[in-house]
């Protein structure tokens, strides 16, 4: 028999994801991948994978799907209500919690809770496609596995390799939220006024609807620019703050476009791009200011943690 | 050649070749670009050249800006022999179908018709970079009679194969995707393959690009 989950209801944004796809911005591919790290990395931990395993992505409501095939784990990272309806009785899951279904099972992913992004990592691997290296589905470029489109509804994802320790797991983490979002100064930062830099660092900002995985909008005071609102077309990593005319910033995310012409107010630490991609739209957030040597440090510890987490779920 | 060094944030460098564009300061970006590229250095993860800059992005786990500012300094880069650059020719079509803005050009640029096609197919380019979207080229430079403003407002959607102009350069639309560049005419080749692996631009930076006028016919046989 073969194992597989039939998508009964595919989600509003669910893909397959992995740390994506270096060496191609030359050529206008930007390396997509996981937008949560962490949550990544515990997914594929707690059910036993190697870290790297591609996994399923989903924001704000994911998917519902029905397995078939020999009993499996799976778990859910990340902050996400879900159920897990049995033939007889439906339980309510917790991230962060493996669990075993067996044929005929349905997994219900209702929705991320003031959060986006949610991680679905099962005890073996989904039968995919790679594309330079990586499965992770760019729907822009129609990259990676599943053609890259998105998951769509009453499709089939063939599950191999299945894993057949049958170990329960659980961690205790809570995914802390973060309302400032530590920031190292761009290379167009002298383009803004004292005002508008002082605005940059001091007031608040709102997260926008129209942000997905390429970036991420926001509004709030008008950031004034004194020099010139377009810069000569230059590379773009994720991380990168713009500033557009209208006086807004961007922040780009792991689907970046990877050439842009609006100059560059901050980069986000890499420390803390985990927790800006969960800010929900409408949620606040605020900018601080840091020195390049503080934020290296920052990502140390970072790593630290991630790798302590890790080390609870072995 | 590299005017100024610093950091894009705690996980790239940010190569700064002076505010000039021209063939020669891009020439220079391209040459840095493919001599880091064959040298495969450890930590570092992806190179995005444009006119005048180069950024270099590494992985944080395992080189810091420091490290890597330091090998981009001690690179000699006059032992790298640049590959010969491609030559390549691009069918478009002008038929009206295709031609979104003619009536724009031909307004802005007190040109007739027959002669913008004249100057657009009469020089060869010289391609500076690629990206914005998977392998959309930037070719220059336009004859000054050519310089155009994006559009006022962008389509939303601009058809794929599409070339634009805009100020001094060409482009390419190798999705439909959407765009401000105005719309001179259509390609029916493949510029973006994703299915090959190894090489899935046509184009690339250093590569030198003509432009031949073909007819509708020829536009719609193409790929039979």
């Amino acid at each position: 028999m073969n194992n597989c989950f039939d998508i009964i209801r595919a989600g509003t944004n669910t893909t397959f994801q992995d740390n994506g796809r270096n060496n191609l911005n030359h050529i206008g591919i930007p390396s997509s991948g996981v937008m949560d790290k962490r949550n990544y990395v515990l997914a594929n931990s707690l059910v036993g994978n190697k870290i790297d395993f591609p996994v399923i992505e989903f924001a704000y409501q994911g998917p519902l799907v029905r397995y078939r095939g020999k009993k499996i784990n799976f778990v859910i990272t990340g902050d996400v209500m879900f159920k897990i309806i049995k033939k007889d009785y439906e339980i309510n899951g917790n991230c962060y919690e493996t669990y075993n279904i067996e044929d005929g099972d349905q997994i219900d992913i209702i929705s991320t809770n003031k959060s986006v992004y949610g991680y679905f990592a099962i005890s073996g691997e989904f039968n995919l496609n790679f594309q330079w290296g990586s499965c992770s589905i760019n729907t822009t470029a129609k990259i990676g596995s599943n053609k890259g489109k998105k998951l769509q509804d009453s499709q089939k994802i063939e599950i191999i390799n299945i894993n057949s320790i049958q170990i329960q797991k659980k961690l205790n983490y809570v995914n802390t939220r973060l309302e400032k979002i530590r920031v190292i100064k761009g290379t167009n930062f002298n383009y803004f006024s004292n005002e508008g830099k002082k605005i940059f660092f001091e007031k608040e900002f709102i997260i926008s609807k129209l942000s997905d995985r390429m970036g991420m909008r926001l509004e709030g005071p008008n950031i004034e620019n004194i020099v010139e609102t377009n810069i000569r077309s230059e590379g773009l990593i994720k991380g990168v703050i713009q500033v557009t005319a209208d006086g807004n910033p961007i922040i780009m995310l792991s689907d970046y476009g990877t050439i842009g012409g609006y100059p560059k107010i901050g980069v986000v630490i890499s420390a803390d791009y985990d927790k800006l991609v969960q800010l929900s739209p409408g949620s606040k957030c605020k900018f601080q200011e840091i020195e390049l040597v503080d934020a290296e440090n920052l990502f140390k510890l970072y790593e630290i943690e991630t790798n302590n987490l890790i080390s609870q779920t072995r | 050649m590299i005017k100024n060094i610093s950091n894009l944030g705690d996980a790239a460098l940010y190569c700064d070749f002076g505010e000039d564009v021209n063939k020669e300061v891009n020439s220079n970006v391209i040459k840095y670009f493919k001599n880091i590229k064959e040298k495969n250095f450890k930590g570092i993860i992806n190179l995005t050249p444009s006119y005048n800059k180069l950024i270099i992005s590494f992985d944080l786990k395992k080189v810091n800006f420091k490290e890597v500012k330091k090998i981009i300094e001690n690179l000699d880069i006059n032992e790298f022999k640049s590959e010969s650059s491609k030559k390549i020719e691009i069918p478009v079509c002008c038929a009206d179908f295709f031609s979104l803005d003619i009536k724009r050009l031909e307004k802005k640029l007190f040109l007739k018709k027959d002669k913008i096609y004249e100057n657009f197919f009469n020089k060869e380019y010289f391609c500076y970079m690629t990206g914005f979207i998977a392998g959309m080229p930037f070719l220059g430079d336009l004859d000054k009679s050519m310089r155009i403003n994006r559009l006022e407002t962008p389509r939303v959607k601009v058809p794929k194969g599409s070339v634009g102009l805009t100020e001094q350069f060409a482009n390419i639309y190798t999705f439909e995707s959407p765009g401000g560049w105005n719309i001179i005419g259509n390609t029916p080749i493949e510029v973006f393959n994703s299915s090959k692996i190894d090489n899935p631009n046509l184009i690339s930076p250093g590569d030198l690009v003509t432009f031949k006028q073909i007819s509708l016919t020829d536009h719609k046989n193409y790929n039979e």
